[in-house]
């Protein structure tokens, strides 16, 4: 039988608010007792695609941001999403390095540490609609033991 | 806990706060600019020794001192970068440009 377990989260776009969503999100997944290094992927994820929802999503303007979260046995699903301005290019905004804000010292490394931390990274948007980005990651640590304890 | 320094002979270490993501960017960006202003600094040392998260808002971080210190005629060093912060840094290629050190001697050492 498969095991499931969904929680959903809803906060102002702050930038006081990233700290509290990637602890939120590690908190929920610490239930599939992640190594330190799956839940410092995860987290490092979760807070550069908050940020983006709170710097470009929504620039100066306050909004709601919100996260689904969702395991299905090994399987961790994140849903990150904002009803900002939308991204107008996709394929350039995830290219490494590419920022529309050089100005803040943005980096533009916030898709390329998604993609590189989590297995499979996807986004939606529409501009002046709002941006979702859908992040999945297969925890091996808890494959592992699964297997370890069949094989006994 | 919040960033702290100490200033030796216009060399400056800086030992970040504990979590390093866009909210502390900007403070983190204030406070050192200020520091290396009012103090002429030469070499700036980030230690991590009390930082356990980092996301690429502290590349940004890094990148920006970087140039300013370049540009000045300094340099910037890493020291006590744990392996989580280390995968973040490898990933913007930034280690081309500013490498760690083993200490705070080594790094002065090798960047004075």
């Amino acid at each position: 039988m498969k095991f499931e377990n969904e929680m959903k989260i809803e906060f102002d776009s702050k930038s006081q608010n990233e700290g509290f969503a990637r602890v939120v999100v590690a908190a929920f997944v610490a239930q599939l007792d992640p190594t330190i290094e799956e839940l410092a992927d995860i987290k490092t994820s979760i807070s550069e695609a908050v940020t983006n929802a709170i710097i470009h999503g929504y620039e100066m303007y306050p909004g709601k941001v919100y996260i689904y979260c969702k395991i299905v046995d090994d399987v961790i699903y994140v849903e990150i999403e904002d009803h900002g301005k939308g991204i107008s290019n996709i394929e350039e905004a995830r290219q490494p390095l590419f920022t529309s804000k050089p100005n803040m010292e943005r980096s533009g490394m916030g898709f390329t540490v998604m993609e590189a931390f989590m297995d499979n990274v996807e986004v939606e948007s529409v501009e002046g609609c709002g941006t979702t980005v859908m992040m999945k990651k297969t925890l091996l640590s808890l494959r592992a033991t699964k297997e370890e304890a069949c094989n006994e | 806990m919040s960033l702290t320094y100490e200033i030796k002979h216009r060399n400056m270490i800086v030992r970040l706060d504990a979590e390093i993501d866009h909210h502390k960017a900007e403070e983190i960006r204030d406070r050192l600019d200020q520091l290396i202003a009012m103090n002429s600094i030469k070499v700036l040392i980030f230690d991590f020794s009390n930082t356990v998260f980092m996301d690429s808002s502290g590349i940004g971080v890094i990148m920006g001192r970087y140039k300013k210190m370049k540009q000045m005629g300094g340099d910037v060093g890493l020291i006590n970068v744990n392996s989580n912060i280390q995968r973040v840094l490898k990933l913007s290629g930034i280690y081309r440009l500013v490498k760690n050190y083993e200490s705070v001697q080594d790094a002065i050492k090798r960047l004075v």
